[in-house]
């Protein structure tokens, strides 16, 4: 374990520096006065679960959102696919984005659409299938991967919590993504549900060979996600390593969370 | 809301119609989106529109008919009543019921997906929400707003002959042959032109609002709010610059 300001980190990185999917330098991000990102450095590898830890509002989320595009960076470059995310015209961030899933805090399901149409909807803008065949094939294949096949025909308010997560993570997972972003994946759900969604992540990964990073402050979902853990504190990534390097660590900031 | 906050929101609203031009007139285009949304726009504000045009002609010939009958004029109510409808009660009205139902239908509609974080979904996933949301609505009140004026004089108009005929017991005929005879294709083409101004000021504003809303369920409310004030003003004010033109004209 070591700070990721230094040139050395002793966790297991991959040698290979072309297995890189993301990389992330010297970021800073602020909003008026506010702070939010200073100085953020990470790397994401492909079929690596990255897991970004930090309490509320040390600006996790911001992170994410600046790697799709969502948020303009004050500084920083943000290389994503071999995509320089900041300098990129409105087309290529729409083709950047095709391969970059991104999972809400909240689903942000479509409320006026079904399930189905849910689905239905980046297949029919992004790659023009208007198949009826074809577009059922895809959304029951999506579906049956998250267990929620029999949910196509019902509306985003009829879904619990969990289901409404599962769809979500359906509709990134229909456009085949190379990366796929949570965004706190687990909040607001009870433990078995956390954990059925935290085995989806690592499903998601196994059988589409995506490369993920996962924000959260859930310590029990970081131990099952991870292969490596950045802490995010005050806006900067202040320690790296595997949950178990992390949980040894004497930082008073990280020390409250595995203590917690 | 300081000078620099309102000079802020001008530039932004500015930015926001010059982006609605580039993704309207260049394709993709959003064919069968409009469509739906002239659907839930126009057609389900008939029954309001009927209802409200209706009585204001009734109310409108009820109160002119005394002030022409001191002159002798009372056989002038359908000529006046005709030019009173087409050239701006007609508009008016039915700008300002849409600018109530549908605006803040449009701003709470968008305030609410982007509190929710959908717009932000489209977004990611490289769906054009602004060329899909926004586009298509104010394409819909902007191309609806007419058809709905066209039938809202109408409307308007049949309220007016149920009073005259009880005034006077007037044929259908006469009556009509003095409002054709009074409005000229000048009445039409503007009054239709500006209500096309004012469809695109009710859905550029609703949408601005509600793509602009602040989170949390306050800013949906917000957004509903600004889109209905906004674009009453707005419609006020359109009517008033028209007008001039149309006296320089005329």
């Amino acid at each position: 374990m070591a700070a990721t300001d230094s040139t050395e980190v002793s966790v297991k990185k991959r040698s290979n520096a072309d297995n890189k999917v993301v990389e992330i330098r010297h970021l800073k991000k602020s909003f008026g006065d506010r702070v939010v990102l200073d100085d953020v450095n990470l790397d994401l590898y492909e079929k690596e679960n990255l897991v970004i830890l930090g309490r509320s509002g040390t600006g996790k989320s911001v992170l994410i959102k600046c790697m799709v595009g969502l948020l303009k960076p004050d500084a920083g470059d943000i290389n994503v696919l071999g995509y320089n995310v900041p300098a990129l015209t409105a087309e290529e961030l729409n083709e950047l984005r095709l391969k970059v899933g991104f999972s809400f805090q909240g689903s942000a399901l479509y409320d006026s659409m079904t399930i189905r149409e849910n689905l239905e909807f980046p297949l029919k803008r992004n790659l023009g299938i208007y198949d009826k065949s074809e577009l059922d094939e895809l959304v029951m294949t999506s579906l049956q991967e998250v267990g929620l096949e029999k949910s196509a025909d019902l509306k985003p308010a009829e879904l619990s919590g969990g289901m409404k997560k599962r769809v979500g993570i359906a509709r990134t997972l229909i456009l085949k993504p190379k990366i796929m972003l949570y965004d706190e994946p687990t909040a607001g759900l009870d433990p078995i549900t956390s954990v059925e969604i935290n085995e989806l992540i690592l499903e998601v990964r196994d059988k589409h060979n995506t490369a993920s990073i996962i924000i959260t402050h859930d310590i029990s979902s970081a131990r099952q996600t991870s292969d490596r853990i950045i802490a995010l504190i005050n806006g900067k990534n202040k320690l790296e390593g595997t949950f178990d390097e992390l949980k040894k660590t004497d930082d008073p900031d990280l020390k409250l969370f595995f203590n917690y | 809301m300081t000078i620099k906050d309102s000079l802020v929101s001008v530039a932004e609203v500015y930015t926001f119609v010059i982006k609605f031009l580039k993704e309207a007139l260049f394709p993709p285009y959003e064919g069968k989106e409009i469509v739906n949304q002239c659907y839930s726009i126009g057609f389900k504000s008939v029954f309001l529109i009927t209802f409200t045009s209706f009585l204001a002609g009734i109310v409108f010939t009820k109160q002119s008919q005394p002030s022409l009958s001191t002159f002798g004029a009372e056989s002038w109510l359908p000529s006046l009543v005709s030019q009173a409808v087409v050239r701006s009660l007609g508009p008016l009205i039915t700008a300002l019921i849409c600018a109530g139902k549908v605006g803040s239908n449009i701003g709470a509609e968008l305030g609410s997906m982007q509190v929710t974080e959908q717009i932000d979904a489209m977004e990611v996933s490289g769906t054009r929400p602004f060329s899909y949301l926004v586009v298509t609505r104010v394409m819909a009140t902007t191309l609806m707003l007419p058809i709905l004026v066209i039938y809202a004089d109408v409307v308007a108009l049949l309220g007016s002959y149920v009073m005259v005929h009880s005034f006077n017991s007037s044929s259908f005929l006469l009556f009509f042959n003095e409002v054709s005879s009074s409005i000229t294709y000048l009445d039409i083409f503007s009054s239709l032109i500006k209500s096309a101004v004012f469809g695109f000021s009710i859905g550029i504003i609703g949408s601005y609002a509600g793509y602009h809303a602040d989170k949390g369920t306050t800013g949906v409310g917000k957004a509903a709010n600004t889109a209905v004030v906004a674009s009453m003003i707005s419609i006020f004010v359109i009517d008033l610059i028209t007008l001039q033109v149309l006296n320089l004209i005329r």
